[in-house]
């Protein structure tokens, strides 16, 4: 490969990652997100033509490796398509924790074959023990993100359980694994040639054992947090096999898709009043069972869907929360019918969304939008607080511990200090639930004894058809 | 009415056996045929061992309650001091519905509470239809006509569903009550609070007021008739329990309204808040109407039943199941309204109810609890900690700048500006695209399939399989992510604008 021709090949990795910025920016608003994701569509042919054409040229064209690249490619991009067709609104976190692993797995195999089968020579010396190091860490990185997704796909689509499993000493296994994994780094960056393959497959065992252990300890409500985290890790898995390989747009790229989901931690822990590392080592509310240290005073009083429909068609502003049990019962595009009856008597309705609702940073707002409600009539937690003491009529569905004013009042409460939607300063709430069972955190809500609060019990689908058949009848 | 189809319903998922007597819902719109339906028999249910009425019952009707039975009905002993003697003879049981404490647990089997709240707004209906006048102000092109005014006197729960019906009816409104904790639900339903200006809490037990001092009453007459001048219609709501109303509006009070003026007199029953009012008639005297309705509730039977009956029906539900019920003398709901037990009359139970800073209001209080809003968090980080990790950072960068080859500092440079650049981007996303942010991220960390292409070699090796397995798993990333974001974006649309595609 000629000097000029290298120069043409990086500056098209180099559009490439500035059309992956672009991409990013673009999703800043929804007026501008499809134009992003085209940007993103573009990068990525970009990168793809011009990887094929610096390996052409690196290589000729042979035709076994030509086939090969074609048909894999082909093959991926069919089963990707088909993914993204049939996939089910209410089951994207499971298909986003699939395509961390697939990252992760990708992160794997580059990893070790540029160990066996490397590309270019590299100086014995610092540049080699670089080398290896950027393999180890790589490999490492690749097979946390791999087995970690794989356990969060599984508790996602409930095969595996909800509860986080505490192994006793869990802390010292991760730091036993972590300690190990540093040691066979040392055998590995001795080996001559290949032979320090074993080692590396060691460090990627390891390494995949202590992914699908810390995702295993983590309970079921933190999922948002944990399928961010390893959206972040996919991301430095990618930016590693760019220093493995010397290619600055992996790099570039992973950077990007880490930090991505490091905000997304953040912003998901901040919902929660927790810290990072408290998700990630805690094992939160799993200290007791079910315990607020407030006793809750009052009664509950359950309400018929019929009332429901006569005090909602008697609001002039309704505004509904929704939560991950409306997910479950697949309730979305009645709660859209709903939202129009009440619109065509010209009551005001709103949707109010809580960062963490759900099991995906931003599940809420995608599940309304397949059912077709607006964009613009759903609203962040800290936009839609201030008006909730002119609500009338609050429709809580399917969630818990983002209405429980535990959060704010009570300083023994487990989820003491988070930010929560304060749905008690309207009027009335109604709140559907299949029972009085406790929310992820197990923690009481008080929500449910108070005065102005109504409980319509039965599955969110089925109570908010009651509520549309009532008022259409009425 | 004690019952309608919709709780018997409730009663009978109780596992009773319901009799309701022939007719008796014409009234209320229900036919008997209804009640059949709900699974009712039509009878005589003066034989059953627990009977549900809506007034207390008259001394034929107690001698037709069988041995041992359990009358549950608005009893007023006060006002029938026959009654008692007559239930003891009979040897039954009989729960008083007016005794039903007003605890936040009791509400739902309150009927004071849920017949005084309709007949609070029924008193504003009445008094609009007899007014000549206009509520709201008027504007049209033939002139202005402000809001009528409305004096409100007794901010109990029939006050406030006064207040707030002719709020509803634009009317400006203005209200009094002797207890200092009615301002702030009065001001809620954004009336004008009235007070007199002499220190003395009217508070007295389970949200009653109390009778007054005669000073306090001399310039609370006074009040009233300063408001007289100013209000059209005056509606008034004051009861003591167990005794005659207050006057509150004497004939020289009445003489300041100006003719045409409405007085709806809620008291007329026990005796009247005016001294004109005759119950069940309409006096008019200089031009003021004085309206002593004493069937309010009749007037809009069939909703008044429907939340009479339903009260009952969880009084009911409060005894247990229909087999095993019992009359439980601990339970504090049961125990204060139980006034005849066994053939014996009870005492009351001493009073231990608080006098309710938010009572039932017809709408709930805006707010029960404000708490402040505290955030809780770990002690702020010490400056030091997070200046000490910088510091840390910096050295090691320095570090990494001193032994590490060129060639590796040149892709270390990349990197962490490209982590500043995406820190910068990601922040501007809108939490409702978080999502579509995942699944796009998801699809450009497919650039992975680069590193695998490079790895594709010439001839069959392992580095090839491994490449090959890489580039296979990275396009269904690039593929899937892609396409799944462009399909949920296409979800997204803005009020008004073309309907989504893609579902």
């Amino acid at each position: 490969m000629s000097g000029g021709e290298a120069g043409v090949y990086t500056t098209a990795y180099l559009l490439s990652g500035v059309l992956f910025i672009r991409s990013l920016g673009g999703l800043s608003r929804q007026d501008t997100a499809r134009r992003g994701n085209r940007f993103g569509i573009a990068g990525m042919v970009l990168a793809i033509l011009t990887t094929l054409s610096v390996w052409a040229s690196n290589k000729g064209v042979p035709p076994l490796g030509l086939g090969v690249m074609i048909g894999a490619i082909g093959i991926g991009a069919s089963v990707g398509a088909v993914l993204a067709r049939r996939v089910e609104m209410t089951g994207m976190p499971e298909l986003v924790a699939m395509l961390h692993s697939f990252v992760g797995v990708a992160a794997v195999m580059v990893g070790i074959s540029s160990y066996v089968a490397p590309t270019e020579h590299i100086k014995p010396g610092m540049e080699l023990l670089i080398h290896l190091l950027e393999i180890s860490v790589g490999v490492g990185v690749g097979a946390v993100t791999f087995t970690g997704s794989v356990v969060a796909w599984g508790k996602l689509r409930g095969t595996f359980s909800g509860r986080p499993l505490l192994l006793p000493g869990r802390h010292l296994l991760n730091l036993g694994l972590a300690l190990a994994m540093a040691a066979c780094i040392v055998p590995f960056a001795q080996a001559d040639g290949s032979a320090g393959l074993p080692w590396l497959l060691a460090i990627t065992a390891m390494a995949g054992v202590l992914g699908a252990h810390l995702v295993l300890a983590i309970g079921g409500a933190d999922m948002p947090v944990v399928v961010s985290l390893l959206n972040s890790y996919s991301g430095w898995a990618a930016a590693a096999a760019g220093f493995v390989l010397g290619n600055d747009l992996l790099i570039v790229t992973g950077a990007l898709v880490g930090s991505s989901g490091a905000i997304l931690s953040i912003i998901m822990c901040r919902a929660m009043n927790r810290s990072i590392l408290n998700v990630v080592f805690g094992g939160f509310g799993t200290e007791s069972g079910a315990t607020s240290a407030a006793p809750v005073e009052g009664e509950v009083v359950a309400m018929e869907a019929a009332e429901v429909a006569a005090a909602v068609a008697g609001a002039k502003e309704v505004v509904i929360v929704p939560g991950y049990g409306m997910a479950v019962a697949r309730a979305q595009a009645s709660v859209w019918e709903l939202t129009r009856t009440l619109r065509e008597r010209g009551i005001k309705v709103r949707f109010a969304i809580h960062p963490v609702a759900g099991r995906l940073p931003g599940h809420m707002n995608v599940l309304l939008a397949e059912a077709g409600v607006p964009y613009d009539l759903v609203l962040e937690m800290e936009d839609i607080n201030p008006d909730m003491d002119r609500t009338d009529v609050v429709l809580v569905l399917g969630a818990n511990d983002i209405v429980n004013p535990g959060a704010l009042t009570d300083a023994s409460s487990p989820i003491y200090g988070m930010p929560v939607i304060e749905v008690w300063k309207a009027k009335l709430v109604v709140v559907s639930k299949r029972g009085m069972a406790a929310g992820y955190a197990g923690v009481e809500n008080p929500l449910f004894y108070l005065d102005n609060t109504r409980m319509l019990f039965g599955d969110a689908r089925k109570s908010v058809d009651a509520v549309i058949q009532a008022l259409k009848a009425g | 009415m004690a019952a309608t189809p919709e709780s018997v319903g409730k009663l009978r998922a109780l596992g009773w056996a319901v009799v309701v007597e022939a007719g008796c819902g014409l009234e209320s719109g229900f036919p008997d045929a209804l009640y059949a339906e709900a699974g009712a028999e039509i009878g005589d249910p003066w034989s059953s061992p627990v009977v549900l009425k809506v007034r207390p019952p008259t001394g034929d009707e107690v001698a037709r309650l069988s041995e041992g039975a359990l009358l549950i009905s608005l009893l007023q002993p006060e006002r029938n001091p026959e009654l008692l003697p007559a239930l003891t003879a009979r040897k039954v049981s009989a729960l008083a519905l007016e005794r039903v404490p007003r605890i936040t647990r009791a509400q739902k089997m309150d009927v004071l509470s849920s017949m005084a709240n309709l007949a609070g707004y029924r008193a504003v209906i009445e008094a609009a239809a007899a007014y000549a006048g206009n509520f709201g102000a008027q504007v049209t092109a033939a002139g202005t006509v402000p809001p009528t005014r409305v004096l409100v006197i007794g901010a109990g729960v029939a006050g406030l569903a006064a207040i707030a019906a002719s709020r509803a009816l634009g009317a400006e409104v203005r209200a009094f009550d002797t207890r200092a904790a009615a301002r702030e639900q009065v001001e809620s339903l954004g009336a004008t609070f009235l007070e007199v200006k002499i220190e003395e809490s009217g508070e007295g037990g389970g949200g009653y007021a109390k009778l007054m001092s005669p000073e306090f009453i001399a310039a609370e007459m006074a009040l009233f008739r300063a408001q007289a001048a100013e209000c059209r219609i005056a509606i008034t709501t004051a009861l003591v329990p167990g005794a005659k109303a207050p006057i509150l509006l004497p004939q020289d009070v009445v003489e300041a309204f100006k003719p045409g003026s409405v007085i709806v007199d809620m008291a007329a029953e026990q005796g009247g808040n005016c001294v004109l009012t005759q119950a069940g008639a309409t006096v008019e005297h200089r031009g003021v109407k004085v309206l002593g309705i004493t069937d309010l509730l009749s007037r809009m039977a069939p909703t008044a039943s429907k939340f009479f009956a339903t009260n009952l029906a969880h009084l009911v539900a409060e005894l247990g199941k229909a087999d095993g019920w019992t009359l439980d003398l601990d339970n504090d709901v049961v125990r204060p309204a139980l006034v005849v037990h066994k053939g014996e009359v009870l005492p009351p139970p001493p009073r231990s109810e608080p006098s309710p800073a938010a009572k039932p209001a017809p709408h709930p209080p805006a707010s029960t609890a404000k708490p402040a809003i505290v955030h809780p968090t770990s002690p702020p980080a010490s400056p030091w900690g997070t200046n000490l990790v910088g510091l840390l950072a910096i050295l090691g960068l320095f570090a990494i700048g001193r032994f590490a080859p060129g060639e590796f500092l040149q892709h270390f440079t990349v990197f962490i500006l490209s982590c500043f650049i995406g820190w910068q981007v990601v922040w501007a996303v809108t939490p409702a695209l978080h999502t579509p942010l995942m699944s796009v991220t998801n699809a450009i960390s497919g650039i992975i399939v680069v590193g695998g292409m490079l790895q594709i070699a010439a001839d069959p090796g392992l580095g090839t399989v491994l490449g090959a397995v890489a580039v296979l798993v990275a396009s269904i990333n690039i593929a899937g992510g892609f396409l799944v974001t462009e399909r949920m974006l296409g979800m997204f649309h803005r009020e008004g604008a073309p309907a989504p595609r893609g579902h």
